[in-house]
């Protein structure tokens, strides 16, 4: 027992460590990233490149008193962050970077993730509800009823590539994609020839399940001031941010591995931990481009792009997988 | 599209807008009653940077106040400074020359460009993309360097004088002026096709908040909101002042009524204004550019004055009572932001409050000069 417990003990760790360096330093690559396409330095005066910030931002917001508005309710106030942090660890246990490293491979990995995915919702309302700010309760029901509305066509693509590839479990789900980039699910295929817009589906809603940019309501800062997270500071604050970085490595990774054949090298030559890596900054780059080109869409448009156009196209692409599986 | 209200008097609540928040720019508070996202009623509270300028002219003389104009509007500085030496000129029939007239069209007009650039900037980043402001104000940067380069000052410009200028513009002023005008030209066209031709930014802004030409009207509303609901008006066309009747400019005018129709007669009125620096540069006479004939203490005549000029926001209007002494005896400016600021609490019932706040940002408002 004691084996398999340290085991998971230290796969836990390293999974928190790599969310917590991941969150940290995402936060560097996105204002350096904003910086280039602004054209302007970006944080540069701390270390080489500025790479010293993160840490330093890290001391500044723990170093800050931890301030609870009067007449919020506590105990969601001060849940609300860990609650947006905690989730996205937990789903990083289920993640295969490769063959062999995966802190713990489960057969339903697909479930579980959305399963913690869907929480992150909780603790925006958690957070906008404590806060006692009308401007935080507006921001969290918006945040909510598109995490809801987002969730749905996301899964039911998820549902896609799960029947195509006959697994639930992540490692499988790769496996099934390797031997170069033609064997990816993003490609068409016999059993489903719309695998293209399935994944454009699943990226515009890993973008609007992560809350950014062009679908950042939940925050829209010229606004709802800063949103769900108008009265948190200090490590409250930090917390809610790291979660969020920690969300977009979550969604790009599961990106790459339903449709971009995880840890496979497009020309099916040394595949490795590090073409799983490649792929996911690649993805997190996109949505750091697509956040500082874009303006923000509005609250009924953000609802009628999910009800009125991906949830059809998704529940179609769905059927049509179904019936081709059974005919092939 | 937003659905219809249901007016539910007993679940409102208020939402107090400001006076501090992100999007009204300045100290401005709109106070809203809200049903969920939608804005039952919203009434706007001015004049928390209330500073008595009006007052102040009464005590200083005519000189003492030039600097005080350039305080109203601090991105649109010159068009103001310039409605009160036209207005004391007029009043006591001071000569200005030629050259020192075309100076103050070309300088006015490159504030004018400045001013809508940093508008632009200001109104994408309330529809939420931020990465056009800093392109905004990286080509604003260069009309502030020539602006700086000749009156000194980067945004509270004192450069006018009755009679005519401060300083002369020197040949690396013409010089950067004509390199800026094309590379502007180029700067529209990639504004065009980044902010523009964007479908979310079309999708939230055409049809929304549409005010009619009878409610600008109604409140007085001029400049860019009115032309953008059909109203052909331009003091520099209507009520010509200055060199205005020598130049050759189009005043773009746009019937739709809604957000889009605003920001389209800003992104137009800066191309009209690069085309009347282009024809100012051109034409720009020889000779002095200070008048020989003043006096040295002003001391207008009897009587009631008004001046009306075309600033970046609409009409400024100066109007001065005089009895004769070196200061006014009573002074009052008409600023345009201030009127068309009013249209908001009637047009934004029933809106969702992330249209209304895109409306705001369409009024192109300056708090300070509002309160004056």
């Amino acid at each position: 027992m004691s084996l398999t417990l340290l085991n998971v003990i230290v796969a836990v760790v390293i999974a928190i460590a790599f969310a917590a360096a991941n969150a940290a330093y995402l936060v560097w690559a996105e204002r350096r990233g904003a910086a280039r396409i602004q054209r302007r330095p970006g944080p540069n005066i701390n270390g080489p490149f500025g790479l010293l910030q993160p840490p330093l931002d890290g001391i500044k917001l723990m170093t800050k008193q931890l301030m609870i508005p009067g007449g919020a309710d506590k105990i969601l106030f001060m849940v609300a962050p860990v609650l947006a942090m905690a989730p996205a660890i937990m789903s990083f246990v289920t993640i295969p970077f490769s063959k062999g490293i995966a802190a713990h491979n489960m057969e339903i990995g697909v479930l579980m993730i959305f399963a913690f995915a869907s929480m992150g919702a909780m603790a925006i309302l958690f957070a906008g509800w404590g806060s006692r700010n009308k401007y935080s309760v507006m921001a969290s029901v918006r945040a909510v009823s598109q995490n809801v509305s987002y969730e749905i066509p996301m899964l039911i693509t998820a549902i896609t590539v799960v029947m195509v590839n006959g697994s639930m479990d992540l490692k499988a789900i790769s496996l099934a994609q390797a031997g170069g980039f033609w064997h990816w699910n993003i490609f068409p295929s016999l059993h489903s020839p719309l695998m293209p817009i399935s994944f454009i589906i699943f990226f515009i809603c890993s973008l609007a399940e992560t809350n950014r940019a062009p679908f950042d309501l939940g925050e829209a800062e010229s606004e709802l001031v800063a949103g769900f997270h108008t009265e948190y500071g200090s490590m409250g604050f930090g917390l809610f941010f790291m979660g969020e970085y920690a969300n977009i490595v979550i969604g790009a990774s599961l990106t790459t591995i339903l449709f971009l054949g995880g840890w496979d090298c497009p020309f099916g030559m040394f595949p490795g931990v590090w073409w799983f890596l490649l792929k996911i900054y690649l993805l997190i780059a996109t949505f750091i481009w697509i956040r500082w080109t874009f303006p923000r869409t509005t609250i009924y448009g953000l609802l009628n792009l999910s009800w009125k156009i991906l949830i059809p196209i998704s529940l179609f692409n769905l059927l049509l997988t179904a019936g081709l599986l059974k005919v092939f | 599209m937003s659905a219809p209200i249901q007016l539910r008097p007993d679940e409102t609540f208020i939402l107090n807008v400001g006076p501090q928040h992100p999007a009204t720019h300045g100290v401005l508070r709109v106070k809203m009653e809200m049903d969920g996202e939608y804005i039952v009623k919203a009434e706007t509270v001015l004049g928390y940077v209330h500073r008595m300028h009006e007052k102040m002219g009464e005590n200083r003389t005519y000189a003492q106040y030039l600097p005080n104009l350039s305080r109203l509007d601090y991105l649109g500085a010159l068009g103001y400074t310039h409605g009160h030496v036209l207005a004391i000129e007029r009043a006591a029939g001071i000569e200005v020359p030629e050259r020192a007239e075309y100076i103050r069209a070309i300088t006015v007009e490159l504030n004018r460009v400045a001013s809508h650039l940093f508008w632009f900037g200001a109104f994408v980043m309330d529809l939420g993309g931020f990465s056009p402001l800093m392109y905004a104000i990286q080509d604003r940067e260069h009309i502030l360097d020539m602006l700086e380069a000749v009156t000194g000052a980067r945004l509270t410009y004192c450069y006018y004088r009755f009679g005519g200028l401060y300083n002369d513009v020197d040949d690396d002023f013409i010089e950067a002026a004509k390199r800026f005008i094309p590379r502007m030209r180029k700067s529209l066209k990639k504004y065009a096709a980044l902010v523009t031709g964007n479908i979310i930014f079309q999708k939230r802004l055409e049809g929304i908040a549409p005010v009619s030409a009878e409610m600008c009207r109604k409140y007085g509303a001029t400049g860019p909101v009115a032309r953008g609901s059909g109203i052909n008006f331009d003091v520099r066309k209507n009520e010509p002042y200055s060199v205005y009747p020598e130049f050759d400019f189009d005043v773009p005018v746009y019937h739709e009524c809604d957000s889009m129709a605003r920001y389209k007669v800003r992104m137009d009125e800066m191309e009209q204004s690069l085309r009347i620096i282009e024809q100012g540069l051109e034409k720009l006479p020889s000779g002095p550019i200070m008048t020989e004939k003043k006096p040295k203490n002003i001391k207008l005549p009897v009587g009631d004055f008004y001046q009306a000029v075309e600033t970046a926001r609409g009409s400024f209007g100066i109007r001065i009572v005089s009895d004769g002494d070196k200061n006014a005896y009573r002074l009052k400016l008409r600023s345009p932001t201030y009127s068309n600021m009013h249209l908001f609490d009637e047009a934004c019932e029933g809106m969702l409050i992330m249209d209304a706040l895109a409306f705001m940002g369409s009024l192109d408002l300056v708090i300070p000069e509002m309160d004056r």
